[in-house]
């Protein structure tokens, strides 16, 4: 399965649908997007990985990066997901305790409200 | 004695192809169904580091992946041909820990991370580092024989 990408904003948090598979060939696509809405001004991204399949360490790259963009602008990224396979990827890279992981957008944007 | 063997050029998209390969062949070898997915991940993540190792180092090689079923295990040896010195040769890999991803180079980063993934994912690791290019062997239990022709 190809990459689907897409993106809207609620208030001031920038929410990005993920759906199909992150590897060394689509993830740079991922990249841009990332790229063009900091390059924007969005400055508080969600990625919502609910209906990501597969995830490799070029995924798990991108999304370091970005997170590095933002934090550059006092930003933040956070990620929601409960797919255990894909968890499990980033338990093993200790990346749990870099990345907030919310199980649902609901609860994300719950807590990013909290910390405005 | 391998059952399959493949070679592709150091392409992204070759990828897939190679993980979908590998875990179809697993799926047939016997491994369990639980454990396909970690298959998927770490013939990918090999595969990954392959390609992008070729394409700095030497783009018109080929990678080669072989994948047997010797002895009520699948193994898989993917092999590449870019000189891998910034790995040590008889490194404990699966102590690599990233303390501090932000503060890495983006390259440095993907390439360990890729194989803290492997040796995080598959049973048995062997990972030999050289200056004529890296070979990663990984294995899983599969059945005895493998599953019986439907």
């Amino acid at each position: 399965m190809d990459l689907k990408l897409d993106h809207h904003s609620e208030d001031s948090l920038t929410i990005v649908e993920v759906e199909g598979e992150i590897d060394v060939y689509t993830a740079p696509r991922l990249r841009e997007l990332l790229i063009d809405l900091v390059n924007k001004g969005n400055f508080h991204l969600l990625v919502n990985m609910e209906k990501v399949d597969f995830l490799d360490s070029t995924g798990l790259g991108v999304l370091v990066g970005g997170l590095k963009r933002v934090r550059a602008h006092d930003g933040s990224l956070e990620l929601v997901c409960t797919q255990e396979r894909i968890l499990k990827i980033f338990r093993i890279t200790g990346l749990t305790k870099v990345f907030g992981i919310y199980a649902s957008v609901d609860e994300a944007k719950e807590a990013h409200g909290r910390d405005k | 004695m391998a059952t399959v063997e493949l070679t592709f050029s150091a392409l992204p998209a070759h990828v897939r192809t190679a993980r979908l390969l590998a875990t179809a062949i697993a799926r047939r070898t016997g491994v369990e169904e639980s454990l396909l997915d970690e298959v998927r991940l770490a013939v990918g993540e090999a595969c990954s580091r392959a390609v992008e190792a070729h394409r700095l180092h030497c783009p018109g090689e080929p990678i080669r992946i072989e994948l047997c079923d010797d002895s009520g295990r699948f193994e898989v040896i993917v092999t590449d041909s870019a000189p891998s010195d910034e790995l040590e040769q008889g490194r404990d890999y699966s102590s690599i820990r990233f303390d501090d991803p932000l503060g890495q180079l983006p390259g440095t980063l993907m390439s360990g991370f890729g194989i803290a993934v492997i040796v995080g994912l598959a049973d048995d690791v062997e990972v030999y580092p050289s200056q004529k290019g890296m070979r990663i062997r990984m294995s899983w239990p599969a059945a005895a024989g493998g599953l019986s022709p439907v």
